[in-house]
């Protein structure tokens, strides 16, 4: 495999790897505050959906954007209302809003545009286009680096780099904020936070809230950026995907973009059988390269990563006591 | 209420107290949780309140510290009148409070955690900076040393406490509510949260002390109120009660505090128990090589902090827990691993056990009555009515029959167990092992969350089986319970024994240091 192979996976790592990025740090909030969301594949998938219509109607990808964020907002808001109001079950509702958004897009797509449930294809305005950084080209030559930095960090659409500057925004929220402060406490111990006057139910929404937005950008990039427009089921698992790389990185931002990008290698390297097999020098099956990002999900969430200790009101909804 | 609502009368003219409270009620549905309480406390003292469990107390300071909003009632902090609809404006108006199961998040240090909703500004630095000028002032004034940066989890419970008070005194409070301190703390650790607090008193702050300890009450407290099923039956002067009277103000009747038993006339060897060994589900040894013997006739007490072995030794005896060592019972060797060794080969061989956790293995709490009377006993013949039905009828007169004896109350056995209180779901519990009429008693915790009633009566109940020549082992956190009760005692500490005493000999002082892991002169 050559330098360019190389490059050019990279870059397909950095592209596959930003919808579960995104996904993962909403994923982070959620269940730092102490909510499990089961149900980031539904929002990204009516971001998706909701971003894909309104951009291909409007030809703005701005107000696809803003689309996005407000149906996975709704669809946040739900799960809040479900699991922090009325204390429902965490589970039962995430994955209720997942069999709802899978057939809500559908549905709302095939009656917008009767094209057996996808949004029309996407161009121009309609999309986020690819970026080139400044002096990409003039650095080209530079060996080595000019190529990484001309190839694989310039030209990508604009939320690939608003994804990648989360993780330092999420670190330092979480970490050098009294909110940052007040959120883990609330998924740590919310009678804590209650017994200090602190709004527990205040926190909890703001943290659904946040989870929500990332979420929207999760979808909105599949359908306006890494693809152009909505399809049926688009998402593909990748709300699990990133639910798998919270748990590898053990709820804590740097990780999640580590466990992210490999996970987006796995998905890069489907996408170039043939380089596999000049690696390897054994033909591997094309399917078992396309099923390997779940393979690994599934032993991720069986455990083989270590010990990962979920924060330890998550899933529990806060009821008062004397 | 005689005494409340005089001290309140002459408010006008003396310095306002520092907290009083007017004609309180609370009903919860049909219960009402505090009626018409009125309570005033002078700025500058100590003041205990007492009662059993369910008298009010915790209701009360829920309602002062902004939980629960009183359905009538007026609030005057510092002789102004406050309303205090939630935690934030009891804070503000200088509360603090310190609950029995602490507040505290166990993976944050001790400065995130002092902070946590009382941060200075939207960045976290500067609260932190200013947390730690403060703490290191307050350790220095009140004995309250603890390392800013430890984590929760790495600090004993005491330094936990610690953290508690410390979180309270950020905030400025001036008051400062402690609902039953003393529960998880040795004896030592217990003398040094008294010293604090009499610091905190003679620097003008003001102290609640929620107990059912009548000896702390005693110690530490400058005035007392009792609490009895919802209202306020008496506020004294601590010098000028005693503990017989407050006894007697929270029941409602003369009680005995002193068990009244007799020498004990110890048989044969009933338990012999040699090197012991536990080990939990993560491998950690909790029973690091015990051995003992248990005489006919004698009540050997373990003394000891809670979750130093006691647990592992009673679930060992009870057939509950694997473990390596020697069992012998009566003569002869007990199973102590593998499918025999369970708690109906143990009652075979004439053991009964009453464990220290009876809501979660003494009882199930939604079934009747008649039915937890049943477990472990269902086999027996007497409730058979052929080879494939129980008599129910039979378990039901026989339970009744029990509750009449015990004196649960209501004696209905029809009733599920959670619907009896604390005391009355350890005497059906009791009733149903005692009543087996075992070898040997195994009782935990006999009068954790009872009332002062029926631990007299509890305790009366053992010392009758020890006269009726059964040995029993008694394992309690609560050092008063083990003097009085026990003929020898052992104390535990880390998963070993410290050595034996006898309770005529032996005091507070001295047991205290052996549960904390100093023996001199160990004899």
């Amino acid at each position: 495999m050559d330098y360019g192979t190389l490059l050019q996976i990279l870059d397909s790592t950095l592209r596959l790897g930003t919808p579960l990025l995104f996904a993962c740090l909403a994923g982070l909030f959620s269940e730092r505050a102490g909510i499990f969301d089961i149900g980031l594949e539904g929002k990204m998938l009516m971001a998706a959906m909701c971003s894909g219509a309104v951009a291909f109607l409007t030809g703005s990808v701005w107000l696809g954007l803003l689309a996005g964020l407000a149906g996975s907002l709704v669809f946040a808001g739900l799960h809040g209302v479900a699991s922090i109001t009325f204390r429902g079950n965490q589970l039962i509702s995430g994955v209720a809003l997942n069999f709802l958004a899978s057939g809500i897009t559908v549905l709302v797509a095939q009656r917008l545009f009767g094209q057996g449930g996808r949004t029309p294809p996407l161009d121009g305005a309609a999309r986020f286009n690819e970026i080139t950084l400044p002096f990409a080209e003039t650095l080209r030559p530079v060996p080595v680096l000019g190529p990484l930095y001309a190839d694989v960090i310039s030209g990508h659409a604009l939320l690939v780099y608003v994804a990648i500057l989360c993780v330092p925004l999420t670190w330092w929220v979480l970490y050098r904020t009294r909110f940052g402060l007040r959120l883990r406490a609330v998924g740590e111990n919310p009678a804590a936070v209650d017994t200090a006057g602190v709004s527990v139910k205040g926190l909890r929404f703001a943290a659904v809230g946040i989870t929500g937005l990332l979420c929207g950008l999760a979808g909105a990039y599949m359908a306006t950026a890494l693809q152009a427009g909505f399809g049926r089921e688009m998402t593909a698992g990748r709300g699990y995907i990133a639910l798998a790389a919270l748990i590898f990185a053990k709820w804590r931002p740097w990780q999640a973009l580590g466990a992210c990008m490999l996970f987006g290698f796995f998905q890069a390297l489907a996408l170039r059988p043939d380089v596999v097999t000049a690696v390897v020098q054994v033909k591997i099956p094309v399917p078992f390269l396309d099923a390997l990002p779940y393979i690994l999900t599934v032993l991720v969430l069986a455990g083989f990563v270590g010990k990962a200790i979920p924060p330890r009101a998550g899933g529990e909804p806060y009821v008062k006591e004397r | 209420m005689p005494s409340g609502a005089n001290t309140s009368g002459r408010q006008a003219t003396a310095a306002p107290f520092a907290i009083e409270l007017k004609g309180i009620s609370k009903a919860f549905g049909p219960v009402q949780a505090n009626k018409d309480i009125s309570i005033a406390v002078p700025r500058g003292t100590i003041h205990g309140i007492i009662g059993e469990n369910g008298a009010g107390k915790s209701t009360l300071m829920s309602i002062l510290y902004g939980f629960y909003r009183a359905d009538s009632g007026e609030i005057l902090i510092n002789g102004t009148p406050t309303a205090i609809p939630d935690s934030q404006s009891a804070i503000r108006a200088g509360i603090g409070m310190v609950f029995q199961h602490f507040k505290l998040v166990q993976n944050f240090t001790v400065l995130e955690n002092v902070i946590l909703g009382a941060e200075e500004g939207a960045m976290l630095a500067r609260s932190l900076a200013k947390a730690r000028r403060v703490l290191s002032d307050l350790s220095r004034e009140y004995e309250l040393d603890v390392d800013p940066d430890a984590l929760i989890e790495d600090l004993s419970v005491g330094h936990q406490q610690r953290v508690e008070i410390l979180k309270a005194l950020y905030r400025q409070a001036d008051i400062l509510i402690l609902d039953e301190p003393t529960g998880v703390l040795t004896p030592a650790e217990a003398d040094h949260l008294f010293r604090i607090l009499s610091g905190l008193r003679d620097q003008g702050k003001t102290i609640i002390l929620i107990t059912h300890k009548l000896r702390e009450i005693m110690e530490i407290t400058d005035h007392v109120s009792v609490m009895r099923r919802g209202t306020m039956v008496g506020t004294v002067k601590t010098a000028e009660t005693s503990p017989e009277e407050l006894a007697e103000l929270m029941v409602g009747r003369k009680v005995l505090l002193e068990v009244d038993k007799g020498a004990p006339n110890p048989g044969k060897t009933v338990l012999s128990v040699q090197d012991l060994h536990v080990r939990d589900e993560h491998g950690v040894e909790r029973l690091k090589g015990i051995s003992f013997d248990i005489r006919a006739g004698e009540i050997l007490g373990i003394a000891g902090v809670a979750g130093n072995g006691q647990s592992e030794l009673l679930e060992a005896l009870g057939g509950i827990a694997a473990a390596t060592g020697r069992i012998v019972m009566n003569g002869t060797d007990l199973p102590l691993t593998g499918a025999t060794a369970n708690g109906q080969t143990r009652r075979e061989a004439g053991i009964a056990h009453v464990p220290e956790d009876r809501q979660h293995l003494g009882l199930i709490m939604d079934f009747e009555a008649w039915e937890n009377v049943a477990f472990g006993y269902h086999n027996a013949p007497e409730y058979q009515k052929n080879a494939l039905l129980m008599d129910n009828d039979a378990l039901r007169a026989d339970t009744a029959a029990k509750m009449e004896r015990f004196d649960v109350r209501p004696p209905i056995p029809t009733l599920p167990a959670k619907s009896f209180s604390g005391g009355n779901q350890q005497k059906i519990v009791v009733a149903r092992e005692i009543e087996r009429n075992p070898d040997l008693l195994l009782i935990g915790q006999p009068t954790r969350g009872v009332d002062i009633g029926a631990i007299e009566f509890i305790h009366k109940q053992i010392v009758a089986l020890r006269d009726a020549g059964k040995a029993i082992l008694l394992v309690s956190v609560e050092l008063d319970e083990i003097m009085s009760l026990s003929d020898r005692i052992a104390v535990m500490f880390d998963g070993k024994l410290m050595g034996f005493r006898d309770p005529e000999t032996t005091n507070e002082r001295e047991l205290g240091l052996l549960m904390a892991g100093v023996s001199e002169g160990t004899p």
